[in-house]
């Protein structure tokens, strides 16, 4: 069978599995190239767990569940070692992301790729967390001086940190949007309305509420990079609507400003992954973007990309200083 | 992508799209007589390509690119775009083999049981693989060896055998009916020649063996045979492994079996007629 | 009240010995510890019902010869085993 070979093979396997009962070696072939670009070789793993393939491409995704619950593991354990940390200084810390889901047993988390560790905290618990983190073994990954003044005044987060140990990175959230951006979300609600994820444990990791989980995974789509990721990201906020549904997600949505982003979300994932959903122009531009991928896994469409990328940074901080930003940026790297 | 060649080696199957037709040509070359990817769908894909469009044809360079990248790395001149490929199929294991655990050595085996030799870049672990498969042994491999978690036994991936600098005369003398690829200058790591695995290798890629004897060779030093205890070699070849970690449980299950199921010795040498002898020796000795 | 020490639960740890090290595989954190005495000897004397430091020293002092029983650094020490997982305080 011939197939097109872009996001939207792997988007409709993953929302109708039976289908792949009809791919040839290239099919197949192409298939694995996009998941693996994608960083959902593993999701796919297990959404075709027990269906008919050939046994090559049965070895092939067998190892990506044992890779990605070996990458559970490791976030896990992640996790629980900023808690021993920061729970003795009554510092609330919420996971963000994929920590979030493999820690909640989410289908989101279900063969999921984890990086990095998320964490959100209160803007003021910044500097104790700070001291904390570099006293247990953290430290910073050399940003170089501009970039780290940039950071901490404009992001939303601290300067990376690696635990020097083990190896892996952790961000700090204070909110979920760059200070810059022009949309302000409530990190004091999304604090407030945070959930334990074991009720009787002192001292436990939370997560976001059910609705401020799916307005998170849309605000990070959107606004926080090129759309890069995106056909993850959305089937994160297409099984975040499955388990949670979408009750009083509309109005979280609105206070937190982010209407508009989560709308936009709902039906990228719909069209993708559900039933199919009702587009803008705006949306199809997005989705041209998220899907374009090929059969050898390379990103296409390189002026599609171009346009968002610009449009991703000013997002982040107003005209005059993205002018600036950019402009050091590119004298420092002339001089480089 | 333009130019594709797809080859099985041993367990694993690779497919190579390339923008220029040169390296391709080269890979179907040496790797004639080499099976295809079981099912038509290979393991890894590997990417040759241009950065930029104009690259391909102003003063090419082969930038490395696959299911697994390393970002910032630098391009090969494209009179070397047969070292890129073998670099790139490298790192696709390296970073992305999660069914059996690597090991940073080179393997032969005799009479269903396997000599494994490991050590830096330069201790002569492709050379002397390659003499031995001259002399009644089976290459199986000279960059990696392949251990199954399940069975212990050690799979064949014989590769082009990459032998570097003073080596590639040792290897022309010894074996002049052998199959060579081209002689690239000038690489990040001097002169490389690859030799092609002689036919007995190639029909035998898929008859794994029981691994007998681990040797830490080092090249330039005069001879010396020196037993090396579990828990060095344990920590030895968990830094010669790049998947150790990421093979978790299974990983530790495979490694401590190994360990504490074969002797290692490490033995110093000044030529490779010593090493040779040195090898004969210790393997009658088991 | 003195902390007592106990060693990770059985299932959390696969402990192999090769020689003089003993390689341990710490199940929550995918973390392989090469680890030398007295660390086996303590994980064996701490057993699941845990001792507080002066008991795990008079234990091992029955059994060994203890050269210099220095609390402090023998804490410091199971301080480090707790962070890596391989011992728990009640």
């Amino acid at each position: 069978m011939n197939v097109g070979a872009n996001g939207w093979l792997l988007a409709r396997i993953l929302r109708s599995p039976a289908d792949a009962a009809a791919l040839d070696a290239a099919g197949w072939t192409a298939l694995i190239a996009i998941a693996r670009a994608e960083q959902m070789i593993g999701t796919l793993a297990w959404r075709l767990h027990g269906t008919a393939m050939p046994p090559a491409v049965a070895r092939i995704l067998a190892d990506a569940r044992a890779l990605a619950e070996h990458g559970r593991t490791l976030a896990l354990w992640e996790a629980e070692a900023a808690r021993r940390v920061l729970a003795p200084l009554g510092v609330p810390v919420v996971l963000l992301k994929g920590t979030a889901f493999v820690a909640a047993g989410l289908m989101a988390g279900q063969g999921r790729s984890i990086g990095d560790l998320d964490i959100l905290v209160p803007r003021g618990s910044l500097h104790v967390v700070e001291r904390a983190l570099l006293a247990n073994g953290w430290e910073w990954v050399k940003p170089d001086a501009y970039d780290d003044a940039y950071y901490r005044r404009w992001m939303h987060e601290l300067p990376p940190l690696i635990h020097r140990d083990r190896d892996r990175m952790i961000d700090v959230h204070h909110t979920i949007l760059p200070l810059t951006a022009r949309i302000t979300p409530d990190a004091e609600g999304l604090l407030a309305d945070a959930v334990p994820l074991r009720a009787e444990e002192k001292g436990a990791l939370a997560m976001l509420s059910r609705t401020d989980v799916i307005v998170h995974a849309a605000a990070h789509l959107f606004a926080d990079g090129d759309l890069a990721g995106g056909m993850r990201n959305l089937w994160d906020v297409h099984c975040l609507i499955e388990e949670f549904g979408v009750e009083g997600l509309v109005e979280r949505a609105e206070h937190h400003g982010l209407g508009d982003a989560v709308g936009r979300a709902l039906r990228l994932a719909a069209a993708l992954y559900g039933d199919g959903a009702t587009l803008s122009p705006g949306d199809r531009a997005c989705l041209r973007r998220v899907t374009a991928r090929d059969g050898w896994g390379r990103a296409t469409h390189p002026w599609t990309r171009l346009a968002f990328y610009v449009r991703s940074h000013w997002l982040r901080m107003p005209p005059a200083m993205l002018a600036r930003h950019l402009w050091t940026k590119w004298r420092k790297q002339a001089a480089a | 992508m333009r130019h594709v060649f797809s080859v099985r080696i041993g367990p694993v199957g690779f497919r190579v799209g390339s923008d220029w037709r040169g390296p391709i040509r080269q890979l179907a070359a040496l790797y004639a007589g080499y099976p295809q990817p079981e099912d038509g769908v290979p393991d890894f894909t590997v990417r040759l390509f241009a950065q930029r469009p104009w690259r391909r044809v102003i003063r090419p360079a082969v930038m490395i690119g696959g299911d697994f990248m390393i970002p910032d790395a630098a391009p090969l001149p494209l009179a070397q775009g047969l070292l890129a490929a073998e670099m790139a199929m490298n790192l696709q294991m390296a970073l992305g083999q999660r069914r059996y655990l690597l090991l940073h050595a080179s393997a032969v085996e005799r009479d269903g049981r396997v000599l494994l030799m490991t050590g830096e870049s330069g201790s002569g672990k492709s050379t002397l693989a390659a003499l031995l498969s001259q002399r009644g042994w089976r290459l199986m491999g000279d960059e990696f060896a392949l251990i199954d978690p399940v069975t212990g036994l050690a799979h064949a991936f014989p590769r082009l055998v990459s032998l570097k600098n003073a080596a590639i005369a040792v290897a022309e003398a010894a074996m002049p009916q052998a199959r060579f690829g081209p002689l690239l200058e000038g690489t990040p790591k001097g002169a490389i020649r690859h030799l092609v695995p002689d036919a007995a290798a190639v029909a035998a890629m898929d008859t794994p063996g029981k691994p007998a004897l681990l040797l830490f060779p080092r090249f330039g030093f005069a001879p010396d045979i020196r037993e090396v205890a579990p828990g060095e070699v344990f920590m030895r070849l968990t830094q010669a492994s790049t998947n150790y970690v990421a093979m978790g449980e299974r990983g530790f299950d495979a490694l401590t079996r190994l360990v504490l199921g074969i002797p290692a010795q490490a033995i110093d040498y000044p030529d490779t007629d010593h090493a040779l002898a040195q090898v004969e020796a210790l393997w009658d000795a088991l | 009240m003195a902390a007592v020490y106990r060693a990770a639960q059985a299932e959390a740890l696969r402990i192999v010995p090769l020689d003089t090290f003993t390689a341990i595989y710490h199940r929550a954190s995918g973390i392989t510890h090469l680890v030398g005495p007295p660390v086996p000897e303590i994980l064996a004397a701490l057993g699941p019902d845990g001792l507080t430091l002066g008991a795990l020293i008079a234990r091992l002092g029955e059994t060994y010869d203890l050269l210099d029983a220095d609390e402090a650094a023998l804490g410091a020490r199971l301080d480090e085993l707790v962070g890596a997982g391989l011992v728990r305080t009640a």
